[in-house]
């Protein structure tokens, strides 16, 4: 989609949503260096949610959608869970079908794109819970990267199944009772990371979302590889304050309590050799960009 | 959003011509070619103007299956790959449905009902996707041998469902389901179904289009929903989803797209008449006796008559040609002057005849049967019995069955 196809018609102005009008007049569509600190200043993506109040996961969507590189022409995928009662709220087009086939609908999406827009870029990125990825979704979620499909995953990992209630995830910590884990969690939290980078991806990063300028990186770097290269995977903390019982001004420390070194969610980054690449030469660019456009501003 | 014109006359990459596709079914020159139903759903898609399909193996449509992979490998189709499990296959088709593209896909039996969930997604979401179901046993114990069960839960899907006799349907209605399903006040999944191996795997004298014709491509830009490719611009969706909410808003907003739905499973009604000339055939249609049968059960059904005939007893026939949108008022004229219809089916449930009882006046003139399954064949002495015996004729016992 170009920047150009949201103009509204004079004509039509004053019947448009106001969402829409604001959406037209101040989105970041277009701007190469948007970020999360656009946020608060221009029209985002996403503004209300219906999550609890305070959920981390929130957190999470506004960074993320403020560093997709290019909203214009990217499409999300979602399942379902409670980030499937954020997607109807969010200005890009995104699909939510079932539970766990997120990665399936991606793949056939991003084929689908490629052979009707071969020559234009149109980044496709998976968003979706643990359970949906590394449960009821797994085979789907390894075969994806096996097959290389070029699409970003992102898992927003809150150890548990939130939308039904807290039961036992394949991501939970092992001794952690929950519902139907009535003794207890009795296998590891399983290692996706790893599996991750054994299964093809090309960056794998596991963090919390305490720090937004962190996010936007790897969101960022995971969106540009993926595009070029092939399968990217974030994992990311996002604790559900609700059923592990926190207030909704506790999620920011949960987050940094668990991101120290020796914790569960120290920040874990892998990259491919072919990425390393690939970031090398954004980054080279990226300072000519600036570069020169520092000189034009020189010259005005 | 991309310009919608005609491409009409234009060629795509491999040579072949858009053509107009009244034209092409109805009025190009047709060739007769001695091929297998699978190779027929081979030829049909050479002529479709597919953009994806994703396959995956299981008896009997695993070699239609593999034959499109050569297809894309000659360049016929956009992209092709085998999926990870039928549910997976049925999600990658939504994905490149809802990216636009115009999908194809073949299953059967246990495949068919792994992939379920997928199904009134997909009609849900208003994918247009065309999925061959060339049925087989989906019980235990494992039989990979024909049997419509299948197609009794696939009714009730949302999806369109129409179930072929012959090779020659097949090459046909897959074309023309195409042209079907994409029509804007449709916009529906179709299921086309056969009797696996009866049809797939016997050969056949088929008459096909020529090879440098095919379909026009599909235009996502004429569907009732936004397709999924950000051409056109993205709004937030609701303020507030209704998805969990325990309001009457959120009952009437799925209530009422539930129920347009199967309002476009109607709509499809006068499409699926111009394109088959008609949801059903008949055969002496004032008879007092009439078969009424979808599938293979129709071709038994024929020979049946043609041995009563030899005995002395006139009997007509229905052909059921598409199940969803269901023929009721072709089926109700067509045996208001039967005093009894037998119903042979391929399966154990007897489906159809269910169907049809729910259809017709006075339904005690429906004989469920006879009824075979698991694979069995219906010799057609078999449909003769059941009606002699029921008409209080002498009948001879049947081989086998002892006396
Ligand atoms: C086939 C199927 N089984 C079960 C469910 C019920 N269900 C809805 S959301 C959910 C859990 C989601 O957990 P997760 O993916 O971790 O996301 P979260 O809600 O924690 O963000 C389940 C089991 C469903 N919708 N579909
Ligand atoms: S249930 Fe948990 S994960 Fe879901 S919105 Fe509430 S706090 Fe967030």
């Amino acid at each position: 989609m170009s920047k150009e196809r949201i103009k509204i018609s004079p004509d039509l102005y004053d019947i448009m949503p106001s969402d829409y009008q604001d959406l037209v007049q101040s989105a970041t569509y277009g701007k190469e260096d948007r970020g999360w600190k656009d946020i608060g200043t221009s029209k985002e993506l996403i503004e209300q949610h219906s999550l609890c109040a305070g959920c981390p996961e929130s957190m999470a969507f506004r960074y993320i959608l403020a560093s997709l590189p290019n909203p214009e022409d990217t499409v999300m995928v979602g399942s379902t869970g409670c980030t499937s009662l954020v997607f109807p709220m969010v200005a890009v087009h995104n699909i939510h079908s079932l539970f766990g086939n997120q990665n399936a609908i991606a793949s056939g999406l991003k084929r689908a794109l490629s052979v009707r827009f071969p020559d234009r870029v149109k980044d496709v990125v998976v968003l979706a819970g643990d359970g949906a990825t590394v449960d009821i979704g797994l085979d789907m979620t390894l075969q994806a990267w096996f097959r290389q499909e070029k699409f970003t995953t992102i898992c927003f990992d809150n150890e548990l199944y939130a939308n039904t209630g807290g039961q036992e995830s394949g991501l939970m910590q092992k001794g952690f009772v929950a519902k139907m884990a009535p003794v207890g969690k009795l296998f590891d939290k399983v290692r996706l990371p790893e599996i991750a980078r054994e299964s093809g991806c090309h960056y794998v990063v596991n963090c919390t979302v305490s720090k937004p300028s962190l996010v936007e990186k790897v969101i960022r770097n995971s969106v540009l590889i993926a595009r070029e290269i092939g399968p990217t995977y974030v994992q990311l903390y996002t604790p559900c304050i609700l059923e592990i019982g926190k207030n909704s001004m506790e999620g920011l420390q949960e987050m940094r309590d668990s991101e120290k070194p020796t914790e569960r969610f120290a920040y874990k980054e892998y990259v491919s050799e072919p990425a390393k690449q690939l970031l090398a030469e954004l980054a080279t660019k990226d300072k000519e960009r600036k570069a020169a456009a520092k000189q034009l501003a020189g010259k005005a | 959003m991309a310009e919608t014109k005609s491409h009409i006359g234009t060629q795509n990459k491999k040579g072949q011509t858009y053509t107009d596709p009244w034209k092409m079914l109805n009025e190009a020159p047709r060739k007769p070619s001695f091929y297998t139903g699978s190779e027929v759903i081979k030829e049909a898609i050479r002529r479709a103007s597919c953009d994806v399909m994703i396959a995956y193996p299981i008896t009997p449509q695993s070699e239609a299956a593999a034959l499109i992979g050569e297809l894309f490998a000659e360049g016929y189709i956009g992209d092709y790959f085998r999926g990870e499990s039928e549910f997976a296959v049925m999600s990658q088709c939504a994905g490149a449905a809802f990216g636009g593209a115009r999908v194809f896909t073949t299953t059967a039996g246990p495949g068919t009902m792994r992939a379920m969930e997928n199904f009134p997604m997909w009609a849900g979401a208003r994918l247009p996707i065309q999925m061959i179901v060339t049925c087989r046993g989906i019980n235990s114990p494992l039989s990979i041998q024909p049997d419509t069960l299948e197609i009794a839960y696939l009714l009730n899907t949302g999806m369109l469902v129409w179930h072929a006799e012959t090779a020659q349907d097949f090459f046909d209605w897959i074309l023309k389901g195409y042209m079907v399903s994409e029509e804007p006040d449709v916009h529906l999944p179709l299921a086309l179904c056969c009797d696996g191996f009866f049809v797939t795997h016997t050969k056949d004298v088929v008459n096909l289009t020529p090879t440098d014709m095919c379909l026009p491509p599909y235009d996502p830009y004429r569907s009732p929903v936004p397709c999924m490719d950000m051409e056109c611009p993205p709004v937030r969706m609701m303020r507030d989803p209704f998805v969990m909410k325990s309001n009457y808003i959120s009952y009437a907003t799925h209530a009422s797209w539930q129920q347009e739905v199967w309002a476009a499973v109607e709509r499809s009604r006068k499409h699926t008449i111009h394109w088959l000339d008609g949801l059903i055939d008949t055969e002496n249609a004032d008879a007092e006796v009439m078969i009424v049968a979808s599938g293979t059960a129709v071709s038994q059904g024929r020979e049946a008559i043609r041995l009563l005939e030899d005995e002395g007893v006139r009997c007509g026939l229905v052909k059921v040609k598409s199940l969803r949108p269901w023929p009721a008022e072709e089926i109700c004229e067509a045996t208001k002057n039967a005093k009894h219809i037998f119903v042979p089916e391929f399966n154990v449930t007897g489906w159809l005849a269910k169907e049809i009882k729910a259809t017709i006046p006075n339904s005690e003139r429906v004989h469920a049967g006879p009824h075979v399954c698991g694979g069995m064949t219906m010799p057609p002495e078999i449909i003769v019995s059941e009606i002699k015996t029921a008409l209080g004729l002498r009948s001879e016992s049947l081989a086998g069955r002892g006396s």
